[in-house]
């Protein structure tokens, strides 16, 4: 019985490797994850985005018209609308000179309600501290 | 004794990440855990049966045969990293289970530690 939080913790690049979007995917997983587990049992997870892995949270991708693959943008758009947790740090964004209106913020479109949180690095640290399990990507 | 769940998304050739995250897996093995092994991404290519034995690569399928043989550990390959990178089931080493995502959720949920091997 329980919650068990699990934090990815994202600092790849996008697209240079596919594991940002791997990350997201599996974070997304744990909606689906109680079909392995007892009733009453589950994942919680939540995404943080920092060092370089706030590029992954940039909008306007167009992965699709020129690769012909999914974005990034999207991802974190379903996960938005499955109401997972999306926390993008607040310095880092600062220090790469990506503004605050240029980051995924919701899903709107889709009819999600939830929003990305940025937040000050002392804020995901918390949020890392209070995870059961921790994976970085 | 624990469970130890580990994942790993780095490819079996290129890096030595695949490599130690299966001597982890034989150390807590023979420590008497209980060991579940979550491969995605590149990763999925370990999970082909009959890799050939070259000396300049690693070759790490005896290993895994003996821990799967031990019935503590598990090794499971993601179906869509698998599929996208042509690894179909029939090509697929015994023992050695497919499933989607959600399942390594629910791995690291009844694990004691969950580790994560390699840069990916």
């Amino acid at each position: 019985m329980g919650i068990k939080k699990i934090a990815f913790v994202i600092r790849s690049m996008p697209y240079k490797t596919e594991v940002s979007k791997l990350a997201i995917a599996h974070a997304i997983a744990s909606q689906t994850a109680e079909i392995y587990l007892e009733n009453g049992e589950i994942v919680e997870p939540v995404l943080c985005f920092i060092g370089d892995g706030v590029f992954n949270c940039i909008k306007n991708q167009h992965s699709m018209k020129h690769y012909g693959v999914t974005s990034i943008e999207q991802h974190i758009k379903n996960a938005l609308l499955l109401d997972l947790k999306v926390m993008i740090c607040k310095e880092d964004l600062n220090k790469s000179g990506i503004r605050e209106d240029a980051v995924v913020m919701d899903a709107a479109e889709m009819g999600g309600e939830s929003r990305s949180i940025i937040a000050p690095y002392q804020d995901i640290q918390k949020e890392m501290n209070s995870a059961d399990h921790l994976m970085f990507f | 004794m624990g469970k130890l769940t580990i994942g790993s998304f780095s490819s079996p050739s290129g890096t030595m990440s695949l490599d130690f995250a299966i001597k982890l897996a034989e150390a807590a093995v023979n420590k008497g855990h209980t060991v579940d092994l979550w491969l995605s991404g590149n990763a999925t290519v370990l999970g082909n049966r009959d890799h050939k034995h070259f000396k300049d690569y690693s070759h790490l399928q005896k290993t895994i045969k003996i821990l799967l043989d031990s019935g503590r550990f598990q090794m499971t390959i993601c179906e869509a990293c698998a599929d996208a990178r042509g690894c179909k089931k029939d090509n697929t080493l015994q023992g050695c289970r497919r499933a989607s995502m959600d399942w390594y959720l629910a791995s690291c949920f009844n694990a004691d530690r969950v580790i994560l091997v390699g840069d990916n």
